[in-house]
């Protein structure tokens, strides 16, 4: 099994949800049961064996072997077909209408953001709902984006999407359209077009980081990064010579999957483990990471792996370049690692772990803005204090 | 990043967050600057090849060449980019133009015309050097004096042809560079009619003065604004008023009329080693402070005086002082005595003191409330500052103060006018200082987990307020109460800590090194927040933060955003108080260590008793204001972006 990662074992699991009879096993904590990002039991989590976002990334960046493509091809299509028997299946509370199963619909799409998601199921939300007024709207939308929150609150650019849609309706009110109608067909239409949106945003980083690529230049990145990616293809397609190393992003292996692409744009592609890296920082020009989400400092928070590649790169005065779409700016301050709710993921060492030997789990890592030179996002090149910036404007 | 913004030939519109772009018409959100989706109606712009809607930076290798020319494009077609939204009628906060604030009246909404005109920063630039607007063009490589001279041509020019716009910006540039041609041509603009304001206000300020007897009146400058701009000889090596004209720059966009813009700036501090103004300055004062003998060479241009005498001296002269409130002379009293201390108690006392003046206030028989009331405050306000020095966030409230005052309705009666600015100062009181500090309690007490050590140095009543949060929250923690001599303020707060019962480590700052290793969180209070990031705060807090920084322990400053201050200050000298000597050569109730008591008056000998210090940024991780928590190069977002409400509340 050894081969296998632990991504194809989670690909099953979330194969599961798709069928209803099975879904017990995935159910999330019912809405209710709110557990703050500060403060979340312990014990909660390391039986809950994984963070939802991180099985999702897991399913749609993990190696890419034929089985995988061909459960994500049916993951998606089922997504479409299903869609109405489960929302029948799934309707809990006795309402015929759930945002996270919603949202757990368009998690499906491999190329849909996590942001998009949770967008995209708030509209669907605006589109169920019966309110009258834009305030009762309003608090329909906030208890559905809160109940999203809490379903998983280890997923920053989900809670950063409903935020951002939240803080979109509030400035929205229906005094500036003729009718509620209006203003209500309007935020469904932002909702639909927040995909766009986010597919643009990867367009114009990558559009953006081109002229920080020079020509013969080593670039180390670390897991899979579909903006990353997008950057690398348009440098790929621009006649740009460049190297790339990847690590192995264990444990989903995300950087197989990265390099497999690569290799398939005629890119000189080559494997590190992840241990590696200090080894071969020698011979790197830059470092291009991707983000699950940017923080309020300027840090980002990111797969596991990041914070000791800065390090390393940081010491050595290679620049690390961060690639990240705006709307996965969060109002987080992480202070230091243990400082953000635990993201777990289970690690498959290919044989048994004896009981008293315990694993770290976490998913993820916080690097500080020190550690990083730019920030590239669709609103333009940033220094990492300008994330502040930015959060305050838009949310002050 | 200064690539995105300058050299900026698309007129480059941000856009955070949730912004579609094929919107024809965007929603017109009552935001403030960049968030604000402006976009030309066109359709996508990401879909034309030729267009960027975010600036690309050019090409490393350029830019060093370049420096030159992008130093000049700044000033220039930065103003017309953000013409276009002036024509919305959205309130632009932006401050990145430096040229908008000192030179730039509220632009009429005529610019369409100049739009079409700067729509090419290349024919742009071509109409400024071919034409009449040569002080523009002349700035990069310009001298001083030929600007000035310029500079007149300039404003002529501009008196005569107020839509001519486009020099503004070029005009800004030079303002950069030289400060006093553009204090200059500030002066030359003010029409007629602002000009008899002023000197009726000054005439205004002259007869209060008379009215209240020998009173310094205008000492601190605020009743009479232009003498700053008449005398620019007193500005020279004072770092203080450059800052704070540039501060005023910064706070830009908002464009407030100009008469109310030369009010904010605050006076220039007094150096005391400028020996005329002191004379001049004790010639108006209360009451007489006698000046150290032995005066610490690096620090003469702070006032030091000998303790001890002044509070008898100031007693015995209550009868005389009648033209002193009572209230004021309490506070005043208080602070010198040193029965206030700590910023927001201070703050709250002068406040409170104004109050009542306000409250038992009478216009006199033909004067207006507006120039009177701010001609006492002035007064008062300088009397105070004979007793302590002012901290900064003192100088954000009598700003606030004293803008509420100008804003008042004519149509006011005077006990309604009384009633509005007493019910300011209450609303002042609540929203910045007690709400602010509940706020500040709330997102701390997130930060705070089981099992930490919680280090705080001082006394500071909001990291208190935090600390007992935490602890009625049933939080387990533990905390170190760092203290130093001679004031001792943490035994204080020690005791109020462990009356509440939480478990608490008491040691001296000297100890700090050690018991640092322990701790998990530093948190300090502040007496102020400057615009670099840098904190002031009370002496020793840059030494924990730094034994901080060097442990690796987050520390986390809590300050409300009231104390914000546009200042820049790089160390602790150019502004600081001190305090007494004698409370650093004696040791109370140890007669074998006071070697020293006695010889403070030794000619070779020169006790510093600082009272302030400057924490460098990068030692902070963190500041907790009211908005948030913010990383400390947020500090100028905040300034920019609330200066204007937080002014209007």
């Amino acid at each position: 099994m050894w081969h296998r990662s632990a991504s194809f074992i989670l690909d099953k699991n979330q194969n599961d949800t798709v069928y209803p009879a099975d879904s017990v096993t995935l159910t999330p904590p019912p809405p209710s049961s709110i557990s703050t990002p500060q403060n979340p039991n312990p014990n909660l989590n390391r039986n809950m064996s994984m963070s939802a976002y991180y099985q999702t990334r897991a399913a749609h960046h993990g190696v890419v072997t034929s089985d995988w493509l061909a459960q994500s091809q049916e993951a998606a299509t089922r997504a479409v077909v299903t869609g109405g028997q489960e929302i029948v299946d799934g309707g809990k509370s006795g309402r015929a209408f759930s945002v996270i199963d919603e949202f757990n619909n368009w998690r499906k799409q491999p190329d849909l953001a996590e942001a998009v998601a949770a967008i995209r199921a708030l509209a669907a939300v605006i589109r169920n709902s019966e309110a009258k007024t834009m305030m009762e709207l309003e608090i329909e939308l906030k208890k559905a984006s809160d109940s999203l929150k809490s379903w998983d609150t280890t997923s920053i650019s989900l809670t950063a999407g409903c935020d951002l849609f939240m803080r979109y309706v509030t400035r929205t009110s229906a005094l500036e359209y003729e009718d509620f109608n209006s203003a209500r067909s309007r935020l469904i239409e932002r909702a639909e077009k927040f995909g766009e949106i986010s597919y643009k945003a990867r367009k114009i980083i990558a559009m953006l980081s081109q002229d920080f690529i020079f020509d013969g230049c080593t670039i180390l990145v670390h897991g899979f990064s579909r903006v990353v990616m997008e950057v690398l293809k348009m440098a790929a397609q621009n006649k740009k010579l460049f190297r790339v190393l990847c690590t192995e992003g264990r444990p989903d292996r995300s950087g197989l999957r990265l390099a497999n692409e690569l290799a398939k744009l005629d890119v000189p592609v080559k494997l590190l483990i992840d241990s590696a890296v200090a080894y071969t920082m020698d011979e790197v020009d830059m470092v291009f990471v991707g983000a699950d989400g940017v923080v309020e400092s300027g840090g980002i928070i990111n797969m596991m792996g990041t914070y000791q590649i800065a390090l390393v790169a940081h010491s050595m005065n290679k620049p690390v370049y961060v690639a990240a779409e705006s709307y996965k700016f969060a109002r987080l301050y992480p202070l230091d690692q243990k400082d953000m709710g635990p993201a777990l993921r289970p690690i498959d060492f290919g044989v048994p772990i004896p009981s008293k030997v315990e694993v770290e789990t976490s998913a993820r890592d916080y690097t500080p803005p020190q550690y990083l030179t730019l920030l590239f996002t669709d609103l333009g090149v940033l220094t990492p204090s300008v994330v502040s910036d930015e959060l305050i404007q838009l949310y002050l | 990043m200064d690539a995105r913004r300058v050299s900026q030939v698309v007129p480059k519109v941000r856009q955070v967050g949730f912004v579609t772009h094929s919107d024809p018409n965007p929603p017109p959100q009552a935001s403030r600057t960049q968030s604000v989706p402006i976009e030309s109606n066109s359709g996508t712009p990401y879909d034309s090849p030729d267009f960027s809607p975010v600036m690309i930076p050019p090409p490393r290798h350029h830019s060093e060449n370049l420096s030159h020319l992008r130093s000049a494009a700044v000033a220039v077609p930065e103003s017309s980019s953000r013409r276009p939204m002036w024509d919305d009628r959205v309130a632009v906060v932006g401050s990145y133009n430096p040229g908008n604030s000192l030179l730039g009246q509220p632009v009429s909404p005529n610019s369409s015309e100049v739009n079409s005109e700067a729509s090419t920063t290349l024919g742009w630039f071509g109409r400024n050097s071919s034409g009449k607007f040569s002080a523009g063009s002349s700035f990069p490589g310009g001298g001083f004096d030929l600007t000035t001279v310029k500079m007149e041509n300039f404003t002529q020019l501009e008196g005569k042809k107020p839509e001519a716009v486009p020099g503004k910006g070029g005009g800004g540039g030079v303002e950069v560079n030289n400060r006093e041609s553009s204090s200059n041509t500030l002066k030359a603009k003010t029409t007629k009619a602002e000009r008899r304001e002023t000197q009726e206000a000054q005439r205004a300020a002259k007869a209060a003065g008379k009215a209240q007897g020998n009173k310094p009146v205008a000492a601190a400058g605020g009743a009479g604004p232009s003498n700053i701009l008449r005398q620019p000889s007193q500005n020279r090596d004072d770092p203080a008023v450059g800052s704070t004209i540039a501060g005023s720059d910064r706070r830009g966009g908002d464009r407030p009329p100009e008469r109310e813009r030369k009010k904010d700036v605050p006076p220039p501090r007094m150096q005391f080693d400028d020996q005329g103004r002191v004379n001049k300055s004790k010639k108006r004062a209360v009451f007489n402070q006698p000046e150290a003998k032995n005066r610490v060479e690096l620090f003469r241009h702070l006032p030091q005086y000998e303790h001890g005498s002044q509070l008898t001296d100031l007693e015995s002269k209550f009868l005389e002082l009648d033209s002193m409130h009572p209230a004021v002379y309490k506070v005043g009293v208080q602070y010198l005595a040193g029965d206030v201390t700590g910023g927001n108690a201070r703050c709250i006392a002068m406040l409170r003191a104004f109050q009542e003046v306000i409250n038992d206030y009478s216009t006199p028989p033909g004067k207006t409330l507006v120039r009177d009331l701010t001609a006492k405050i002035s007064s008062y306000v300088s009397f105070l500052i004979e007793c302590r020095p002012l901290s900064m966030s003192m100088g954000n409230a009598i700003r606030f103060q004293k803008s509420r005052i100008a804003k008042l309705p004519l149509t006011l009666s005077e006990t309604e006018a009384k009633a509005a600015l007493c019910n300011d100062i209450d609303r002042f009181i609540n929203e910045k200082i007690i709400l602010a500090d509940k706020v500040i309690v709330r997102h701390a007490a997130t930060k705070v987990r089981d099992g930490d050590v919680l280090l705080t140095y001082g006394s500071s009543c909001v990291v208190e307020m935090i600390l007992l949060y935490a602890h009625e929250l049933g939080k387990q923690f533990r905390v170190v109460v760092v203290d130093s001599r001679p004031k001792h303020e943490g035994q204080a707060l020690l005791r109020r800590l462990l009356a509440k019962g939480l478990s608490c480590t008491y040691t001296h700052i000297n100890a700090v090194s050690y018991i640092m290793h322990e701790v998990t969180r530093v948190f300090l209070g502040a007496s102020s927040v400057l615009s670099n990031g840098t904190t002031y705060s009370r002496v020793g807090t840059a030494c924990v933060a730094m034994v901080a920084h060097a442990f690796r322990v987050p520390v986390l400053i809590c300050c409300e955003a009231y104390k914000f201050h546009e200042r820049v200050q790089l160390d602790s000298i150019c502004s600081n108080e001190l305090g007494d000597s004698n409370d650093i050569a004696r040791v109370p109730g140890r007669p074998d260590v006071n070697s020293m008591d006695n010889r403070t008056n030794e000619k070779n000998l020169q006790f510093l008793n600082l009272m302030y210090d400057a924490t460098p940024s990068e030692y902070v991780s963190m500041i907790i204001t009211d908005y948030g928590m913010i990383p400390p190069t947020s500090v100028p977002v905040i300034v920019r972006e609330y200066r204007r409400e937080y002014l209007l509340i």
